[in-house]
């Protein structure tokens, strides 16, 4: 399952909530205002660190640099682009949106 | 002499009493359409002479984060425009002490110069207005 989360972390709860529930083969996406999940030194960066001992967590780099967050995320998680994107979409039998 | 202008008293009483109007921003630029809102309604409210300052707080604090280079999504990059708002005499931006340091993020960071206050200056700043506006 791809999870993807488009909610910054201190908006919402999404990102919380979709790391709560992340099962064996789960791959999380951080997209639009989800990318602030993806930073260091922030309230939710442990959260988010330790997910990312378990499963691959992903950013989506258009909307890092959009939001001048290109010198801030956390080392370990993956940044992809949109054709990135949909290879993520394609090699996972479902997508979860936590909106 | 109110000849030239078909009657309209043009130095009339438009100035009043120059009020104090707070513009406090809470959400984060992109993902919603808040940030640029708020831009536009201020540049707006610039023409009327008022005692404007601009608080930014909660995810509000990344709207004036430097660096934002939007071509990858596709979507005007409205930051510089903050710092065009000296040019309309709008200087006073207050970034909120705690926002701030929640999300990482230093004074230096920052593409205007603000003023950093902590919660309890900002709700001084707040109880101090005239007119607020929620974005």
């Amino acid at each position: 399952m791809l999870h993807t989360v488009n909610k910054s972390p201190t908006e919402r709860n999404a990102l919380e909530s979709c790391l709560k529930h992340l099962a064996k083969g789960a791959a999380v996406l951080l997209m639009e205002d989800g990318v602030y999940g993806a930073l260091k030194g922030t309230t939710t960066t442990k959260t988010v660190e330790q997910a990312l001992k378990s499963y691959p967590i992903y950013a989506l780099y258009p909307d890092i640099e959009a939001r001048g967050m290109q010198d801030r995320v956390i080392d370990g998680i993956k940044l992809v682009d949109y054709s990135g994107f949909v290879d993520l979409v394609a090699e996972h039998a479902n997508v979860q949106a936590w909106l | 002499m109110t000849e030239a202008t078909g009657g309209i008293e043009m130095e009339e009483d438009t100035s009043g009493k120059i009020k104090k109007f707070l513009y406090v921003n809470r959400k984060a630029p992109y993902g919603t359409i808040y940030a640029l809102e708020s831009l536009e309604v201020v540049l707006i409210a610039a023409a009327f002479d008022q005692d404007v300052s601009l608080a930014f707080l909660d995810d509000g604090v990344y709207q004036v984060v430097k660096g934002q280079h939007t071509k990858g999504i596709d979507v005007k990059n409205f930051s510089p425009t903050y710092r065009a708002l000296e040019g309309y005499d709008i200087e006073k931006l207050f970034v909120e002490k705690e926002s701030m340091e929640a999300r990482g993020l230093k004074e230096d960071d920052f593409i205007v110069p603000v003023k950093v206050v902590n919660a309890q200056e900002m709700a001084d700043l707040m109880q101090s207005q005239d007119v607020i506006f929620s974005f």
